[in-house]
């Protein structure tokens, strides 16, 4: 897993709830047996048009914005627990996700591929979506050692809450696996003992 | 301390509290399916893991899987390479699967209880968020993401932050007509589809009580629908009736002992929720959706409300629907019966009964979809399947089919289908298809009919004949 501590990077505003994980990355796509390629397909029906023009109305077809950062309407990520939307978003090169709440599987699968959500509330969304929308310049800064996003040279900022292991993790790149098998005999040890 | 039917399950299984940080859960059951594990096994053979515990895991085919002439090659290459490579990552790991064709394939949350695999007080996990259909047996289950399901695949163990725990209590009697289904869509469009989000929910009142295990189910599978990552029905005399004499299920004293253990796992009274709500079974009605999440739900009698956000907007211009309208007359032209939701034989049952002695509308195409297996012999051992034919609906064979539409099953752009299912985000059912979800007993109304009708006068009105 990649290593993250601060991004400094443009956003682009995803003005919609409930984005659920059948819109990030629709089921016909997932009959992928690796982890590569869903960049490509992420938005996918919102994105294209059915005859496979590029839909210009949608946001990311919009050349006036770009950047690392997706922002969000509120419960973000709902829906199914399927990995490939967080592979999707990070294929396609995000690396953040601020949105005033996330879907909980979505949000582990997120952390366990080096992406970071950040909720704010839903106040500091609505004024950091309209910022963006009237400034797709924006440059938004964003540190994860002291947990604060920032609207740059402005003090427009708000600090946001991670689980302390998940940002060990992210900071080392780790992952959780290396981890459990090092606590191999502690769970054998359960095993023998389980009182169920 | 007074302990919820959670806490007893959870404090069971940490094997280790890591300071500022997680807890170390173990797992006695994991669920794999041919979609979200390939990657999980690649990544643990990169590594040169070994999968730990491979009794622990159950594999079987469903997401991916044709639903007619199964035993035939299938012609999707991405789809039958999918399938074979999880073939091969169970042969080789020593897992157990029940492949295409197997007395015990279908859909993972229909077989896993089928087959007594699924025990109360147990942990269980899959890579699938409706893995919540197992806390109706009193067991803390939930989906995974694929990452995790390498960690399992490792550790049998995951890193996990205790959830919050949530009670959901509906007591009194359910009007005829009123299914499992209702009652959760009910309590979805109440709370709406995050209010159970960080929570691991308890279902609690008669109305739970008094329900089967298949029902049960039905309720849990759609926790997930509210946000939460979990449901639970405290296991009771329904429950061990259930699991008694199923293949994997205990027998003997060892089964006495497990049922004396069993008993001990119910919420203590006096138990702590950080959240509660109340409902009242007099208040539920026959529901249907109208929107692009399991929230947007409304009582077959009520009319679309009047709700003035753009996400609501664009909800409704993507189904074709109004503010302000009845989905009563409606015509439709798809029904799906199926899913892990409804999909068991309970459900089939509801269908058959309605449908006997009627036939289909003309415009309509129904398919019936087992969840299993199993279910399918128990339609064609029961004489279902001849009421299901003569009446025009076509029984497939078992998978998950058009609930998320990644095999054939797909309904075509812009057409509505009434859908058992969990799900009617944008194109689940199909590119440009538009969902409403509901029980078993209204989706078969619809086909006989070939449209929305008021099923609380229609059942008021045939009883008043049958007394008449
Ligand atoms: S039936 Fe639908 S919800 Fe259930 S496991 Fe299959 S795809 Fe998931």
């Amino acid at each position: 897993m990649e290593k993250f501590t601060t991004l400094s990077s443009r956003a682009i505003p995803l003005a919609i709830e409930n984005v659920d994980t059948d819109q990030i990355i629709p089921a016909r796509f997932l009959k992928s047996i690796n982890k590569n390629g869903f960049g490509k397909n992420v938005f996918r029906d919102w994105r294209y048009n059915k005859d496979h023009t590029k839909n210009s109305t949608f946001i990311l077809n919009n050349p006036t914005y770009s950047g690392d950062i997706l922002v969000a309407g509120n419960n973000f990520g709902c829906g199914s627990s399927r990995e490939h939307a967080a592979w999707a978003l990070t294929d396609y090169g995000f690396k953040v996700i601020v949105s005033s709440f996330f879907a909980d599987i979505f949000k582990e699968n997120a952390l366990n591929n080096g992406l970071l959500p950040i909720q704010v509330t839903p106040e500091f969304l609505k004024a950091l979506l309209s910022r963006i929308e009237e400034n797709p310049e924006t440059q938004l800064g964003v540190n994860l050692l002291e947990q604060t996003i920032t609207v740059e040279g402005t003090s427009f900022k708000e600090d946001f809450n991670i689980n302390s292991y998940k940002k060990r993790c992210l900071i080392n790149g780790y992952d959780d696996i290396g981890f459990l098998l090092s606590k191999k005999n502690k769970i054998m040890a359960f095993e023998r003992q389980k009182a169920y | 301390m007074k302990k919820t039917l959670f806490d007893k399950v959870w404090d069971s299984h940490i094997v280790d509290t890591i300071k500022d940080g997680p807890q170390i859960v173990y797992i006695d059951r994991h669920l794999i399916h041919e979609v979200t594990s390939p990657q999980a096994f690649n990544e643990l053979e990169s590594r040169n893991i070994p999968v730990f515990r491979p009794d622990q895991v159950t594999a079987t085919a469903d997401h991916n899987t044709p639903t007619q002439n199964q035993h035939l090659p299938i012609k999707d290459e991405r789809s039958k390479k999918q399938l074979e490579q999880l073939a091969i990552n169970c042969k080789k790991n020593n897992i157990t699967l029940y492949e295409l064709g197997h007395k015990y394939n279908g859909i993972v949350h229909v077989i896993a209880p089928e087959l007594g695999i699924t025990q109360p007080g147990m942990t269980i996990v899959c890579g699938d968020s409706h893995t919540s259909t197992h806390g109706a047996f009193g067991a803390i289950a939930f989906g995974i993401g694929t990452s995790q399901v390498a960690q399992v695949f490792a550790s049998q163990c995951l890193l996990l932050t205790k959830p919050k725990s949530l009670r959901v209590t509906v007591n009194g009697n359910l009007k005829k007509g009123v299914l499992p289904k209702d009652v959760i869509l009910y309590i979805i469009s109440k709370l709406g589809t995050n209010s159970g989000t960080g929570y691991f929910c308890e279902y609690a009142g008669d109305v739970f009580e008094n329900m089967s295990m298949e029902g049960r189910m039905t309720i849990c599978n759609m926790s997930i629908e509210m946000g939460a990552r979990g449901g639970m029905i405290a296991p009771d005399e329904t429950t061990f009736e259930y699991i008694k004499n199923r293949e994997f299920a205990p027998k003997g004293s060892n089964l006495d002992q497990k049922i004396a253990y069993w008993k001990t796992l119910p919420t203590d009274n006096g138990a702590q929720f950080d959240k509660e709500y109340f409902f009242d079974a007099n208040d539920i009605e026959p529901m249907i959706t109208y929107g692009t999440n399991p929230g947007m739900g409304i009582k077959i009698t009520e009319t679309i409300p009047q709700v003035n956000t753009p996400s609501f907007e664009k909800s409704l211009a993507y189904m074709n629907f109004e503010k302000g309208e009845s989905l009563i007359n409606k015509p439709i032209n798809y029904v799906f019966i199926g899913s892990c939701t409804n999909s068991r034989i309970e459900d089939f049952r509801i269908a058959a009964n309605f449908i006997k002695g009627k036939s289909k509308a003309p415009n309509v195409t129904a398919w019936l979809v087992p969840g299993s297996k199993q279910v399918e012999t128990q339609i064609i051992k029961e004489g279902l399947e001849d009421i299901f034919t003569k009446a025009g609906f076509e029984l497939r064979q078992p998978g998950c089919s058009a609930c998320l539409a990644m095999n054939d099953d797909k309904i075509p752009e812009g057409e509505y289908c009434i859908s058992t299912s969990n799900r009617n985000f944008e194109g689940r059912q199909g590119q440009g298809a538009r969902t409403l979800l509901a029980s078993p007993l209204l989706a078969a109304a619809t086909a006989i009919e070939g449209k929305i009708i008021d099923l609380t006068e229609y059942l008021t009105h045939s009883l008043v004949q049958e007394i008449q």
